[in-house]
């Protein structure tokens, strides 16, 4: 017999407790990693931002269009390699609550400014030349059947009428991280239809992106263009792609914050129910300790038996937690529109703060008894009752 | 013989909220190698803490306590848990069996602390329980042992590293007069038979009998000896 198995034997001494709090563990683990991965998933925009592209969009607010000629004025910037715009259409297909993004782009420069999304050079030429032409993500395809040289009719909202595109192109998301939801369609077949209907819309764009050949060509650039457009009717605001999504995602910042600190309150909760759980296993056995400082075990030996204990409750809780929250988050991304979250990855970091926070927990919980136990005189130990 | 116990002047003391209590006072003692001792008196008389204090599980406030050449109460507490697990064999009152643990299990918990591979704890756990006769109840769990046989696995665990001095606290206390019987029995044979020098707190007369020396002690002092 080796202390090891004593520890084994002490930890399911109490099969219903240990069971329980084992449980109770793994329940945390899960809801940790499935909010951190959530969190880390809300923040893809982020992380999945090029460094070398920048947005330029209307001082005010991201809603308010800017003038399409503004577009030479951007081209001549010093380390402008590439700019496209693009335009929010919104609209529906088919389900209005099925979200998917619905953008016209510049046909001629989108696809080089956004390799992530990929399509073949044949469906790049074809999108070039057909004014109607669309290309629809994968994700959307596969949902709603829809294959090359079918018609998407979208219902407009923000530009009133039916509008009818020709799928030329399924493109395929580069990254994991890359919407694979999307419909982009040309801005002059958008645009040629606003100044028939809607003339005083016509020739506006929702944003400009640029490429700039080194991502520290971002700041002189952006001071640049924003100087230029300063005094005008529609001053620009430019930041990089990374700094425009961390502004997107700032309206749901209140909402994530209380997620990061439920995550680790719910770690705290858990510390406190498998501390219970030592601290009552450890005031059972004052006796028992006793027995084996009698019989010649040192505090070492105690210390090791107890922070034993509770590591193997707590790693077992957390083995099981980690499993069963691999498996939640898998089946979550079925499920979950990936429009909103593209990709629900567990980062490593996350599975490392599991285990790291499990393994504290065990440590932590250990604490109190490990003192206890190693300083209670082994004749205090004998009168005591339970 | 040469005393393996020698005790000068030992005073011990409690506090309890500010109030000094007295429990031993001045008391010398010397116990010869392979003798068996009694202790009796009243409860509060002090014979358990002069029990404990022999065996290294209380220190004195003042005094003397040689045990073996050793002085156990100016020990540090990992020396005198390392001195314990090598001189001294247990016996309580109401046994303290890991019940987690089988009867081999808890006979070789002691072993767990020495250099002794497995085959060879094997071999001592064996032997000791087959000297208090139940190698055939090895793998049984202390609930599914009587009392008695809780008590004889308990000797098993105090004598399996050989020790040479054997304390025990009220070790028939809790037990039928049969099987107080058989524990005093092995007690004598462990005495006679393997040497061992024995201290034994009791109340009971007819427990006292089997040793050869019996110590009365009242608030705190011997009062009295018979042999």
């Amino acid at each position: 017999m080796k202390i090891l198995k004593m520890m084994l034997k002490n930890s399911l001494r109490h099969k219903l407790r240990s069971t329980l709090t084992i449980t109770g563990i793994a329940i945390a683990v899960i809801a940790f990693i499935v909010m951190r991965t959530f969190l880390t998933a809300w923040n893809a925009g982020i992380e999945a931002a090029s460094p070398n592209r920048a947005i330029v969009r209307h001082a005010v607010s991201f809603i308010f269009p800017l003038p399409f000629s503004y577009l030479e004025n951007v081209k001549k910037v010093p380390g402008v390699e590439a700019v496209t715009y693009l335009n929010w259409f919104q609209g529906v297909y088919k389900d209005k609550n099925y979200f998917f993004g619905r953008i016209a782009v510049d046909h001629n420069t989108f696809f080089e400014v956004y390799p992530e999304f990929i399509i073949t050079e044949e469906e790049k030429k074809v999108f070039k030349s057909d004014p109607q032409a669309c290309v629809v993500g994968e994700a959307t395809a596969t949902l709603y059947n829809i294959k090359k040289g079918d018609i998407m009719t979208l219902q407009g909202d923000i530009y009133p009428g039916n509008w009818d595109f020709k799928v030329v192109g399924i493109y395929k998301p580069k990254y994991r991280m890359t919407d694979p939801t999307g419909m982009y369609f040309r801005w002059d077949y958008l645009n040629e239809r606003l100044e028939k209907e809607s003339p005083e819309r016509a020739n506006e764009v929702g944003w400009f992106t640029i490429k700039v050949k080194d991502p520290a060509m971002i700041s002189a650039a952006s001071a640049r263009l924003d100087s230029y457009f300063k005094n005008s009717a529609n001053a620009t605001k430019t930041e990089s792609e990374e700094e425009f999504s961390r502004g997107f995602l700032q309206s749901t910042n209140a909402i994530m914050v209380a997620m990061d600190v439920v995550s680790w309150v719910i770690v705290g909760i858990i510390m406190l129910v498998l501390g219970n759980t030592m601290v009552m296993a450890a005031r059972e056995r004052t006796r028992e300790y006793s027995v084996l400082k009698t019989l010649g075990f040192s505090a070492k030996h105690l210390t090791m038996m107890i922070l034993g204990e509770s590591l193997i409750i707590s790693v077992i809780g957390g083995a099981v937690g980690l499993v069963l929250g691999i498996m939640m988050v898998g089946g979550l991304e079925q499920i979950i529109p990936k429009a909103f979250l593209p990709a629900l990855e567990i980062k490593t970091i996350t599975i490392v703060l599991a285990v790291t926070a499990a393994l504290l927990t065990g440590v932590l919980a250990s604490i109190f008894p490990i003192h206890k136990a190693v300083n209670t005189k082994i004749v205090d130990g004998f009168r005591f009752v339970g | 013989m040469a005393s393996i116990i020698e005790i000068r002047n030992l005073n011990k003391s409690y506090w309890r909220n500010n109030l000094e209590i007295p429990v031993l006072n001045n008391l010398d003692l010397s116990v010869d190698a392979g003798d068996f001792l009694a202790l009796m008196g009243p409860s509060g008389s002090g014979k358990t803490t002069l029990l404990n204090m022999i065996a290294g599980i209380d220190r004195p406030s003042d005094g003397n306590i040689m045990v073996n050449g050793e002085d156990v109460g100016k020990m540090s507490e990992s020396n005198l848990a390392k001195w314990r697990s090598a001189n001294i064999g247990f016996v309580f009152q109401f046994y303290n069996l890991i019940p987690v643990l089988t009867a081999f299990e808890n006979v070789e918990l002691p072993l767990l602390l020495t250099k002794l591979n497995k085959a060879e704890r094997k071999k001592h756990v064996e032997t000791a329980l087959t000297i208090v006769g139940l190698a055939d109840r090895m793998h049984h769990s202390p609930k599914q042992l009587s009392g008695g046989q809780e008590q004889r696995v308990a000797i098993a665990r105090a004598i399996v590293t050989d020790p040479q001095i054997i304390v025990a606290d009220e070790p028939t206390g809790d037990l039928d007069k049969n099987s107080a019987a058989e524990i005093l029995n092995l007690m004598d044979k462990l005495n006679s038979d393997f040497k061992k020098t024995i201290v034994m707190v009791t109340h009971d007369p007819h427990a006292a009998e089997k040793a050869r020396r019996i110590l009365h002690l009242e608030k705190g002092e011997l009062v009295r000896e018979e042999s």
